[in-house]
Formats: C-alpha cells, structure tokens, sequence
C-alpha cells in the first residue's frame, strides 16, 4: 500500500467540501450536469448543479432521463460527452501566420491551458484517458496542449453503482470498478445506512484534499457496501464483447459479407466517433482576414466517417460506407492493439446509444464471429 | 518556456525554382536552423503556404548538401500549385524532417534496384546522390524509370548523365509515345523480369503510384527477391505527420511515422484490399 492511500467517509456536505476545496485550489470544477435532457460534463461550483435524483435509460439509438426515487447523486451511467473534450477541445486554435511583404511569422495561438478538476470519472473513462495519453504523449511527438491539460487535471473518480442499458466495460476489462490513475474515488452508499460516500486518496494531491473534508473512518460495512455496489454493478452489464481473440477475428474477416449488411445501415454520420472517449482524430482549417496579412489554422475534431478524411489527389480511399465503418471497427478493436498495445474500446456504450439507427459494435462483432468462415472463435 | 508546438511551421525562403514539367517545378528553400538541415534519403516536409494551406512534400535534393533543402512538387490542386507558384525569395513555412527514409545503410553490400513511377523519381533522387557518392558500398546498380510519355519525364538531363556512367543502369520506359520516341515502351511491372538481377542479393526501393508499386513488387517477388528485401513509399492523407491525426493510417500503419518507407512484409495483405 503506497502512503497516500487512504480512506474515509463523507456525507454530500463533505461533497460541497470537496468541490470548495478544488475550487480554491483554483481548479475549474467539472462534473455531470443537465443540459437539454441528457447528462453532460460542464463546470460547476455547487452540488446543486449535479443529477441528484436522475438516472438514464440506454439502449441502441435510445437515450432518456427518468427520475429516481432515492436522491442518488451519480445514478446515471455515461451521457454523450466524455472528458476527452476537456483535455482535447473539440476546435482549437493552433497558430497565426502573419505576412509582411516577402515575410512570414508564426505566432503561437494556444490559449493557456485550463486547470480541471474533474468530479465523477468512472473506470471507462479513466482507461480512456489512459488511452489517449498513449497516443497523445507516448511517442517522439507529444501534443504540448494535452499534456499541459493532462497533467494539471485532478480527477475525482467514481465507482459506477448503475450499469447503462449499453455499458460493456466489464468484458473489456475497464471496469466498472476504478483501479489506478485518480487522485480520489467515490462510491456512492445508498444501502446500509444513511446516503454517504466512500472516498479513497490515490495520489498525495488526492491525500492532501481528503484531509480537509468532514469525514469519519471507515468501517468494514462501508467497505463491504462499497464493494457490493461494484459487484452489483458488474452483474448488470447491459451488453458484453465476445469472449474471444477480437483483433484476429476482424483482421482475418475484412471481406465478410457482414460489412456489407452493416453498411446498408449505417448512415455514416460519424456520431460514434465523437462520442467515443478514445477516438483521436482531428484535421486543420485555415482562415485568413481579407486584407491578406493574416492566416490562421485551427484544429478541430475529424471522423473516419467523412468523405474527405481519406483523401487523396484524385478521390477518396474509402469512398464507400462499408470501407469507413470496417475502418472505425477495425482501428478500434484491432489494428488499436498494434499501434498502441491496447484495445480502442473501453466499453463505455456510447457509440451504441448515440447511433441514431442503433448500430451495435458487440453484435457486429459477435455476427462476424458467428459466421466467420474460419470457425467460432478460432479464427486464425 | 512553452512546450514546443510541433505543429507550428518555420518560415523559410525560396533560394531557387526550376521548371521540371508542365507543371512539375523544384524548389529550393532555405534549410532553417543548422540542425535541420540534415535529413535521411525518402524522409519528407510538411509545406505550408500561406492562407492556401499545408502538404506533405519529400525531399528530392542531395542529402550531403547543407544549404538548401530541394522539394519537386506537382501542381495537381490548391496547395500544391501555390507552391509552384512561389517566387524567389518568397516565404513558405516548413516543418520536419518525418516518417522513415530508404534503409541505405542495411543494404550497403547487395546490390541496388531503385524503380520509381512518374513524380516518384524525385523521392527517389536523393538516394541517387548517395549511393553515386558512395558507389565502392554497393553492388550492382539499376534505375528503373516508367512515365506515362516522355513529355512525363522527370530529370531529363540529370538521367542523361546518369546513363552515361559505367557503374549504373538506368532503364527508362514509358507507357505510351508517339513513333519519335526512340526509347522502350512498356508499363514498369513488366519490365521487371528483364532486369536480370542477382534475386538473393537484391534490395529493392519503389517510388510511384500505389498500384505500380503493388504490381512490381508482385513482380519482384515472382523474380525471387524476398518479401523483406522490398521497400515501398507509402502515400496517405496527411493533417499533421506526427501520428496524432489519424489521417494516413493504412491498416495499423501510420504512414506519418511508421513509414513513408515500409518493408513488404508490413504491408501484405493490405496492398489487395480495396479502400483500406
Ligand atoms: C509522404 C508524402 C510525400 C509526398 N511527396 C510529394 C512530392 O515530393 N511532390 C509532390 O508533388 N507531391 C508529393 N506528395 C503528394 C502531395 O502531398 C499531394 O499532391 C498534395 O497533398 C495535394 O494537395 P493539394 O492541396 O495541392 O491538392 P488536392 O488534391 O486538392 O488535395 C487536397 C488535400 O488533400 C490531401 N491530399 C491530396 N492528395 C494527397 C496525396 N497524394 N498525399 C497526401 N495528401 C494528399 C492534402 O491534405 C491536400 O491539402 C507526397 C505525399 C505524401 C503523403
Ligand atoms: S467504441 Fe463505443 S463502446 Fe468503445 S469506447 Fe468508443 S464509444 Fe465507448
Ligand atoms: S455507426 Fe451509427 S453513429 Fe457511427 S457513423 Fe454509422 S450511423 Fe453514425
Ligand atoms: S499524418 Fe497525422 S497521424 Fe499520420
């Protein structure tokens, strides 16, 4: 046990505590909100502002609130958004080009980077993070901008106590239960005694803040609750992945016909790929004043989906939706593993629930299994 | 200090332009900070012209030089025809060197067919200028060049004088010419079994369009070179060469950084596949 483990239990005013003492520490709060019914990340200043009493029902191409009858803080499993639009803004400005007769001069337009504090990151989402770290910093070129975000982010983790109609963490192995890489972790307590938090320190920053809140020790019916919360969680998983070798399942099945049928349904709307918490992909766009004197580039989030993300002088490489959603599916689940020595999918459901027709990764993944030529589950 | 922006370019100035083609023009810039002079033979730049945009572009000049970075560019839409539009003494914003070169040191001792397509000579050049400096390291030497006609051919006067030398083969075809051509007509895939080269000690580099490449090197395997001794120069959708946009991917492969040169053996089973 490294020495800033700790633990200890706190009631939602210990919350109000812990969202103060961030917000001293000059750190923009951010943490699950209501917007234009659905959950979303915002920052915040009060738990007010959280979901108390919500929850949300998912399912395939369906989203939808409903109440909860016993004032659950965190009863919701993820909404569309995830922290990837924090630490990787959707539109950024990169630089200005300014031009003075034959000369040219760049200027760096990167805003200064906020300082986040993240309140209620669950175990996808905290292996998204990690995943993203390894493409953003984990070879010869690190994106100065996300590091400078990354490392100064605090994050308040949270163990799930309601699995999503479409959350499959548990058989990507990413969840539901937070392991490593917050500097605190909730789990909410409804049972056995009065609504409380465990909280757990998992870095000194972490340690620090937690000794600042109203707190009591824990005791071993904390811990067994805690612990009951996670199990229950795991239990309801609304889907699962195929228990089998993913990457050389797809790899040796790039012609089946199944992605010829999931191709007469999907729209290509690129929906799934901005919902993921993984997905990396951005272009640039110049802008230039009338005068002539200024250009600027921005970077803003790109899809696999789009026509022009391959192209080439000449026309585009994937010109049809079967080679783009083969492209997403295959990144995701198996050419991910060569590149960057995991898998792209942490199980978060989001790409199921925000297809607006439904498409399933799990089911297109279990079709191709089930009918691979090369026999159940033992391909290659 | 800041982290530094690896996305940020560095204004430099064309020194010199030359007219190769059409519309096919060098250029050559100043190299910027010493540092960056340096590059490896098949390495490229990301270009930038300003308010038009940025491409990436390789580098087609002699490796030893050290005042000037060469690029032979192709007007073939916005970014590239502003380019060959600059005029001397004009600024542009250049970054890299990036992605992989041609292995010149691992194939010290075999010897050498270089078969480049159309624009894919000038990639190419660079590794001319080396091996030709450093001749005595290699075995056998052969260039095979295809174009559609000859109005395509890059380097004309260059191709001359290599011809002329003892120490190297060149082989120039063309796709289709008129009755004055007085050279071989013939696509480059085909040509591939005449070059009557030694298969166990030969490394192959190929430069040009994806499907000459993909068809030579079924040739060059057919002719028993192995899979390993065969590199290609890949070309994919670039936004940032740094492997964070994840335009050039080709299968697993970045082509920013894991190539543009690959050994074969990375790409088979991927050159088949359509719209990979
Ligand atoms: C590693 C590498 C080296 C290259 N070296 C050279 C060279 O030495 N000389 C040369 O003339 N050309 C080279 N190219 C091709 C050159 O980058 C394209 O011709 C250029 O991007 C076309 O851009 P455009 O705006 O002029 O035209 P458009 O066809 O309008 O292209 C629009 C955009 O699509 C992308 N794009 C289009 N074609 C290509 C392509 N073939 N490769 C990559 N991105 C593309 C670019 O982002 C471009 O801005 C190279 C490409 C790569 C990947
Ligand atoms: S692919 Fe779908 S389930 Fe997997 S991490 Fe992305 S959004 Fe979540
Ligand atoms: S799979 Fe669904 S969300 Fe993704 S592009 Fe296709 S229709 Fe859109
Ligand atoms: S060009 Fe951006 S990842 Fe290769």
């Amino acid at each position: 046990m490294d020495d800033y483990n700790d633990t200890a239990v706190i009631t939602s005013e210990g919350l109000q505590c812990l969202i103060e003492a961030l917000l001293n520490r000059s750190y923009q709060v951010v943490g699950p909100q209501i917007r234009d019914q659905a959950i979303v990340y915002d920052t915040l200043t009060d738990i007010d502002q959280l979901p108390q009493g919500w929850s949300d029902e998912q399912d395939g191409g369906h989203y939808r609130l409903r109440p909860r009858a016993d004032g659950a803080y965190f009863g919701y499993a993820v909404g569309p958004h995830s922290w990837k639009r924090f630490l990787y803004p959707p539109h950024q400005s990169l630089w200005q080009a300014n031009k003075d007769g034959d000369r040219l001069y760049f200027k760096d337009e990167r805003p200064d980077p906020p300082r986040f504090a993240f309140l209620g990151v669950r175990a996808c989402e905290l292996n998204a993070i990690a995943i993203q770290d390894r493409v953003f910093m984990g070879d010869a070129y690190s994106d100065p901008d996300y590091q400078a975000r990354r490392e100064g982010t605090f994050i308040v983790a949270l163990n799930c106590s309601e699995a999503g109609g479409t959350c499959f963490c548990a058989s990507m192995a990413c969840g539901p239960e937070v392991k490593t890489g917050f500097d605190l972790a909730l789990t909410e307590l409804l049972n056995e005694g009065p609504h409380r938090f465990l909280v757990e320190s998992g870095s000194p920053a972490g340690l620090e803040v937690m000794a600042e809140l109203p707190r009591r020790n824990t005791t071993r019916a904390d811990l067994q609750a805690a612990w009951a919360v996670v199990e229950n969680t795991r239990r309801s998983m609304g889907r699962t992945m195929p228990d089998t070798d993913i990457p050389a399942l797809l790899l040796d099945n790039l012609t089946h016909p199944r992605w010829d049928d999931v191709a007469q349904r999907c729209l290509s709307c690129a929906n799934c790929t901005m919902v993921c918490p993984t997905c990396f992909c951005s272009t640039v766009e110049d802008s230039s004043d009338l005068a002539g004197t200024t250009a600027e580039r921005h970077r803003r989030w790109d899809s696999c989906f789009t026509a022009d993300f391959s192209y080439l002088h000449g026309g585009s490489v994937r010109q049809s939706t079967r080679s783009r959603y083969r492209q997403w599916m295959t990144h995701k689940l198996a050419t991910w593993v060569e590149q960057f020595g995991s898998s792209g999918c942490v199980g978060c459901g989001r790409c199921i629930t925000w297809c607006p027709v439904g498409i399933d990764l799990t089911e297109e993944v279990r079709a191709i299994h089930d009918t691979s030529p090369k026999g159940k589950g033992e391909a290659r | 200090m800041p982290p530094p922006d690896f996305m940020m370019p560095m204004p430099v100035k064309v020194m010199q332009r030359r007219q190769e083609l059409a519309t096919t023009w060098t250029l050559d810039v100043e190299t910027g900070p010493d540092e960056l002079a340096a590059f490896t033979p098949g390495q490229f730049n990301m270009l930038y012209v300003f308010g038009v945009g940025e491409i990436p572009v390789s580098f087609s000049g002699d490796p030893a030089g050290r005042d000037r970075h060469c690029f032979t560019v192709r007007a073939v839409g916005p970014v590239s025809r502003a380019l060959t539009e600059l005029p001397i003494a004009a600024s542009l914003g250049k970054r890299g060197p990036y992605g992989t070169g041609w292995p010149l040191a691992a194939a010290e001792g075999a010897d050498l067919a270089l078969i480049a397509g159309g624009l894919g000579l000038a990639p190419l050049r660079p590794v001319l200028y080396h091996v030709l400096r450093y001749r005595q390291r290699y075995g056998r030497i052969t260039l095979l060049y295809g174009t559609r006609s000859p109005s395509d051919i890059l380097f004309r006067d260059e191709l001359d004088g290599w011809r002329r030398r003892q120490d190297l083969e060149v082989r120039v075809t063309v796709d289709h010419a008129g009755s004055e051509w007085p050279g071989q007509v013939g696509v480059v895939p085909a040509l591939v079994p005449t070059l009557g080269f030694d298969a166990s000690n030969t490394v192959a580099f190929l430069c040009g369009p994806e499907v000459m490449m993909r068809l030579t090197a079924s040739a060059l395997l057919d002719a028993g070179l192995a899979p390993a001794g065969i590199y290609l120069s890949m070309e994919r959708n670039m936004k940032c060469a740094l492997g964070h946009c994840g335009h050039c991917q080709f299968g697993g492969v970045f082509v920013c950084k894991d190539g543009p040169v690959l050994p074969y053996p990375r790409l088979r089973g991927l050159l088949s596949l359509q719209e990979l």
